[in-house]
């Protein structure tokens, strides 16, 4: 039933290690792909030597750039744009390096130890060019053509000017987040197959969004969509990295076509850390004008994002969410945004869960707590002062992100955050660390307001099918990244049909299942799928009552659904089981000629998405010996309008968290000033452990369903990240006593306890 | 390349491979003897979505080579379920929501069972501490230390 926090139908395999991951799976006479990459960050590339790597023993072929020029770069999925065409990145380096880790040359082998040792051999000739590491300084050359500025754009709303000709108070900020991404403990892989006697591709290893790239690989191989079939299995994470189409993907499903022999290849770990999408690495210049009550009445802001060294599938997605959710949920009426994207010699970037949200809370949050700062206003008091109210919703932000205007479809941002006020009891919290503080322990409370957005269209599709085995399916276009959509699929069908979760299977991610589908992104499955399942199964509902009716002899209105079994109210000699509707309905008039199984297809539209809303409060400990920050203390209120599993959305909020705090304390993808990457292992890149992970409270509400969809869903995946770099800022600011002090993220030990030493200098 | 015939011990039964000295223990469980369920997240020690248990110690099996485990008992996730019974591990891990993606979960199932093998009545701190070595990226291990705690309860009963 919605609502019901429902174990998993997902779980029984993966817990008996019997899932299907992509490295899990193999074909007879497959090659294993391994790529040699760039170990120099710019460079002109002069030549590659593969003479030693193939002869190397089980050694198939050995490609360089010159054996796919043929090949065209790797187009945007999304918010793509004219200027940022020449930006693309080509599946092997043409004349060029561009970044540590990019692909030079790419080695098949009959096994992936023959694969690696040949890779070994491969000799690249490159001269070295000076590396760009800081976008914000300067603009270098992408070309000899091209600047290093891809785009640049430009948003606004109100008037600028008029905001700050009324501002009592002018002051500006520098805010810069680090670079860090989503990293799915599964790497990335795939395994290819060309079936010659039908000209069709078979690709396994699909994640996120099969569909889309079904469509660009034919694009770039020259073949029709219907000559490949993508082929979803277990997924070992996504948060946004996972599924996009990268070079590696390409060469896969490429040397399929061109070698006759299935291809396989699985990256190891130090390669994920340098080749698949990095993320956030955005720098903030802020001025903001605000009056003597604290309101908000002007906001500029300039930031440049690092986008790596090419503009990969998402185009510039995340700066554009970055300027369309920066102002969050305060109304701030004149609003003027400048984002530029810029080249670098580091890794391309992509979205990581929570994009431009977690870069724009930290910057927006911390602004609320420079008003408060310089008001003497609590603040608590400066955010209720500028919330937009639920009378003012649908709240228009005259802006657009991925191509639908930013419409806030509901909320009431004020009635959460009292309530978070009156749950952890603040009044007495703040006094009590207040008198810690005064005992000479630095501890302090931060606060961090968030809108997220959901359940991006323009379409869903599900077909549900009951077959003669009584079995109930779902068929989605849509796809899974580990979070659960079988389980919610199954949950909402279930509410309607009441066939039992255990009778229900849910299929996904499978091209040749499914006319089309978007994929696992923007938190849509639950709200957009989910929505196309309901109404399929209404329809299924209705029709199953038609002929079940005509089957027992009953009224349309008396025939109730319970426990797998169809039957008429107060008869219950007078039922019949799913499995016997599919045959006692054979020729009854509910029933098509063409369709030997009860099927339904609905498809939900929607053109805007839809706005879930949070609050996160942390307590933090400082030790200003070591740097360290101790969380004592973290909650997470999140309304998603309709909670339909509200276990596994708990879920989502917790490793949302963790991956928010690794964010704000631990994770950074450094580089060195010639463009070496300084985290390529685990050693280096900081995942929390559960160790650094506080008890996370969760405070699920129901206060703002959408209007968007008939069960009034928002999405889930993402609203356990975006405030927690804003929480953990302020309350390290309230631990120090010095409001304002965090402007940049991570808050490493190194640069806490730089900070703590300057407090104390100030102090004395 | 040398290759070395050797028997393995997992899960109680014996499994003949044919393999060179280099190979891990990992990829031999994986490529040789049939058993997916152990995976490889980093291949260099720190994540632990590789652990498996020799002679009922928690190790990489990342960072062994199948040639050092001969005449030692394996013990990897395809072993926990009895008679397709779930362990009460992976009874409360489903129970708990401690798994999403799950491609992390074999390791802290195997890094679970030794620990309260070792010590059944295991403090919060200490259990904290010993899961500490293995990595998830999904579930923010809230969820897992539930369900390790509960198992541990049942267990003990």
């Amino acid at each position: 039933m919605i609502g019901e926090s429902y174990p998993r139908i997902e779980d029984d395999l993966l817990l008996r290690g019997e899932g299907q991951f992509v490295a899990d799976l193999n074909l007879p006479h497959q090659l294993h792909m391994r790529v040699v990459r760039s170990n120099t960050a710019h460079g002109l590339l002069r030549g590659v030597d593969t003479s030693s790597a193939i002869i190397q023993p089980g050694v198939a072929a050995v490609w360089t750039g010159a054996d796919v020029a043929d090949i065209g770069p790797i187009d945007f999925r999304q918010v793509g744009a004219d200027q940022m065409v020449p930006y693309r990145q080509p599946i092997l380096a043409q004349e060029r390096v561009r970044y540590v880790g990019e692909p030079i040359a790419v080695v098949f082998a009959d096994n992936a130890y023959l694969a690696e040792d040949a890779a070994e051999m491969v000799v690249a000739d490159i001269e070295e060019l000076e590396a760009l590491v800081d976008v914000k300084e300067a603009l270098g050359e992408f070309d000899f053509q091209l600047s290093t500025e891809a785009y640049l754009f430009e948003e606004s709303t109100g008037d600028i000017d008029i905001g700050f000709a009324e501002s009592e108070y002018v002051q500006t900020l520098e805010l810069t987040i680090g670079r860090h991404s989503g990293v799915p403990l599964e790497c990335r892989g795939a395994l290819a197959v060309f079936h010659e006697d039908t000209k069709t591709l078979e690709f396994l290893g699909a994640a996120k969004v099969p569909f889309q790239n079904r469509d660009a690989l034919a694009n770039m191989l020259g073949l029709l969509p219907d000559q490949i079939v993508l082929h979803e299995s277990h997924v070992g994470g996504g948060f946004g990295v996972r599924g996009e189409l990268y070079p590696e993907d390409v060469l896969v499903a490429l040397a399929a076509t061109r070698l006759d022999r299935p291809i396989k290849w699985i990256e190891d770990r130090q390669e994920h850390l340098v080749a698949a999408n990095h993320s956030r690495d955005q720098s903030h210049s802020v001025r903001f004008g605000f009056d003597q009550s604290g309101v908000i009445k002007a906001l500029e802001v300039e930031f440049f994002s690092d986008q790596g060294a090419y503009v990969r599938t998402h185009g510039a997605t995340v700066p554009t969410l970055t300027a369309a959710m920066l102002p969050g949920p305060y109304r701030i009426p004149n609003y003027r945004v400048i984002g530029h994207v810029r080249l670098s010699n580091k890794t391309p970037a992509g979205t990581y869960r929570s994009p431009g949200r977690y870069e724009g809370t930290f910057v927006r949050e911390r602004i609320l707590d420079a008003v408060s700062s310089a008001t003497g206003l609590d603040r608590l008091e400066v955010r209720l002062r500028n919330f937009i109210s639920p009378e003012e919703m649908p709240f228009d932000r005259q802006i657009n992100a991925l191509g639908t205007p930013v419409v806030y479809d509901s909320g009431d941002y004020e009635q959460m955050l009292r309530r978070m006020v009156r749950h952890i009891d603040n009044e007495t919290l703040t006094g009590e660390l207040k008198e810690r503080r005064s005992q000479g322990e630095m501890v302090g409370i931060g606060y961090g307001f968030f809108v997220e957005k959901s359940g991006l269209g323009p379409y869903a599709g599900a077909r549900v099918e009951v077959r003669p085995d009584g079995r109930v399916w779902i068929i989605t276009g849509d796809a899974s990244v580990g979070q659960g959509i079988e389980t919610v699929m199954a949950q909402i069908c279930n509410d309607v049909l009441r066939v039992g979760m255990e009778n229900i299977s849910v299929v996904h991610g499978q091209t040749d299942e499914f006319p089309r589908g978007l994929g696992a992104f923007a938190s849509r499955v639950t709200a957009m799928t989910g929505s196309a399942t309901y109404e399929a199964s209404l329809k299924m509902r209705d029709r199953i009552v038609e002929l079940t009716a005509e089957i027992l002899g009953a009224e349309e209105s008396d025939i109730e659904f319970d426990g797998g079994y169809i039957g008429s109210r107060g008869k219950p000699e007078h039922r019949i089981s799913f499995g016997e509707l599919t045959s006692l309905s054979s020729g009854l008039s509910g029933r098509t000629d063409d369709s030997p199984e009860l099927v339904v297809e609905e498809w939900f539209e929607s053109t805007h998405m839809s706005y879930p809303y949070g609050f996160h409060i942390a307590v933090v400990r400082i030790d200003p010996e070591t740097g360290e920050v101790f969380i004592e203390r973290y909650l997470v209120s999140y309304d998603m309008g309709r909670a339909v599993n509200p276990m596994l959305i708990e879920g989502q909020v917790l490793g949302g968290v963790a991956q928010g705090i690794g964010g704000a304390l631990l994770e950074h993808f450094l580089y060195d000033d010639n463009g070496q990457p300084l985290a390529t292992s685990f050693m280096d890149y900081l995942l929390p452990t559960v160790a650094e992970m506080p008890e996370v409270e969760v405070l699920l509400s129901e206060d703002a369903p959408s209007p968007l969809n008939p069960l009034g869903l928002k999405g889930a995946g993402e609203g356990g990240t975006p405030a927690c770099g804003a929480a953990i800022a302020s309350a390290i600011d309230d631990a120090l006593g010095r409001p304002g002090t965090v402007r940049s993220l991570p808050v490493s030990p190194e640069r806490l306890r730089d900070m703590c030493k300057r407090v104390s200098v100030q102090v004395q | 390349m040398t290759f070395e015939s050797m028997e393995l011990k997992i899960n109680g039964q014996s499994h003949r491979v044919e393999i060179e000295a280099r190979k891990t223990l990992a990829d031999t469980l994986r490529e040789d003897c049939g058993l997916t369920g152990t995976h490889l997240g980093c291949e260099h020690g720190v994540c632990g979505a590789c652990t498996v248990l020799l002679d009922g110690e928690p190790i990489r099996s990342c960072l062994m080579f199948a040639v050092q485990c001969r005449g030692s008992e394996i013990e990897t996730v395809e072993g926990l379920a009895e008679d397709g019974e779930l362990h009460p591990l992976q009874e409360a891990f489903k129970e708990h929501h401690g798994l999403q993606c799950g491609f992390c979960t074999p390791g802290f199932l195997m890094l679970a069972k030794s620990l309260l093998q070792a010590d059944p009545d295991i403090g919060d701190e200490d259990l904290r501490e010993m899961l500490s070595s293995n990595l998830c990226r999904c579930t923010g291990y809230q969820n897992i230390v539930t369900a390790v705690r509960s198992a541990s309860s049942r267990m003990s009963q």
